[in-house]
């Protein structure tokens, strides 16, 4: 291929050489890489498919008691009810190195620890099925933290995963067979150049002789 | 401080109001669209992660996808009050085939 554009001296095959030996490393380095980032994305992706039917069969059945309860309640007694929230959420994140992939880790703390700060009303004006729904969703919102991150973790390994692929494609069947072939053809002309500088000698060395047993010969007679 | 966002229907985000989250209700998806571009620009206490109702994500899922390579924010799907209509699961269908190079599920 670009055979064309090297020059055939020892200098350049070494360099060649050189090369050829990073790039079977590098191409075995991230070959496992990837075996290894696969590995963990089947894992995540288990993960966020279990995460994803829980959350949506959670917040599906705390929206149908939410809906229970504004059927029950007038709209603007739900609204008002949950207008000023008491609770609020505290996330902090960490990033956790996965193969050199950075991913996001998110614990969250709710700035008030009493489990029933999540009802930010009185519980005389509301009805019961508010309860139910608030306690649902509570419920589900763990879920769901876990589910951006674990959604997060898969989005970002497969970006990794797809890079990683390419460069392990573009070693295997471009980088390293273009080198090898690059290196054959040198070593190719070398002897070429070789046999051609021994033939031109083996030329010269008759020459030469002949031209020393003619010179004797001369002499002698 | 890292914060999380709600964006979704004004019936939808009430829930999660009380339950302390930030939430931003929209009533169509250009308000929705907009709602992320402003938020997602916030550098201080930024938003880390984005809920976003299924129905008004589909039109602007280009804007969405955007974020897929970044670390932060995350933006997760989550269905509306009428329940999934299947987008969630289509970005991990996504995943797996940039991952892969085939739907193998």
């Amino acid at each position: 291929m670009a055979k064309t554009a090297v020059t055939p001296t020892r200098m350049v095959l070494n360099q060649l050489k050189g090369r050829l030996k990073t790039a079977t490393r590098g191409h075995k380095l991230l070959k496992d890489k990837r075996d290894e980032l696969m590995r963990q994305f089947m894992e995540v992706i288990r993960r966020n498919k279990e995460l994803r039917q829980r959350v949506e069969d959670g917040l599906t059945e705390a929206f149908g008691a939410l809906t229970v309860a504004s059927a029950v309640m007038s709209p603007e007694m739900l609204e008002q009810a949950l207008m000023y929230p008491r609770q609020s959420v505290e996330l902090t994140m960490k990033f956790r190195n996965v193969m050199s992939v950075n991913v996001p880790q998110y614990s969250f703390k709710t700035a008030n620890a009493d489990p029933g700060e999540i009802y930010p009303y009185g519980f005389t004006q509301t009805s019961g099925e508010l309860d139910l729904a608030m306690q649902c969703l509570s419920r589900v919102f763990e879920d769901m933290l876990e589910l951006a991150q674990v959604e997060k973790t898969m989005q970002l390994l497969a970006e990794e995963i797809e890079k990683t692929r390419r460069r392990v494609n573009a070693l295997e069947y471009v980088m390293i067979p273009e080198m090898e072939e690059n290196i054959k053809y040198i070593s190719m002309k070398l002897s070429e150049n070789e046999n051609s500088t021994k033939v031109r000698l083996m030329k010269v060395k008759d020459m030469v002789l002949q031209q020393s047993h003619d010179f004797s010969y001369a002499q002698n007679a | 401080m890292y914060k999380i966002a709600v964006i979704g229907g004004s019936d939808s985000v009430v829930g999660f109001r009380a339950l302390g989250l930030d939430t931003f209700p929209v009533s169509d998806a250009a308000e929705a669209r907009k709602t992320l571009h402003d938020i997602t620009r916030i550098e201080e206490d930024p938003y880390v992660i984005i809920y976003i109702e299924e129905t008004l994500a589909e039109p602007m899922m280009d804007e969405i996808r955007k974020f897929t390579a970044r670390p932060t924010p995350a933006i997760i799907l989550i269905p509306g009050r009428n329940g999934p209509i299947g987008l969630g699961q289509a970005a991990l269908k996504q995943a797996v085939e940039q991952a892969v190079g085939s739907d193998i599920l």
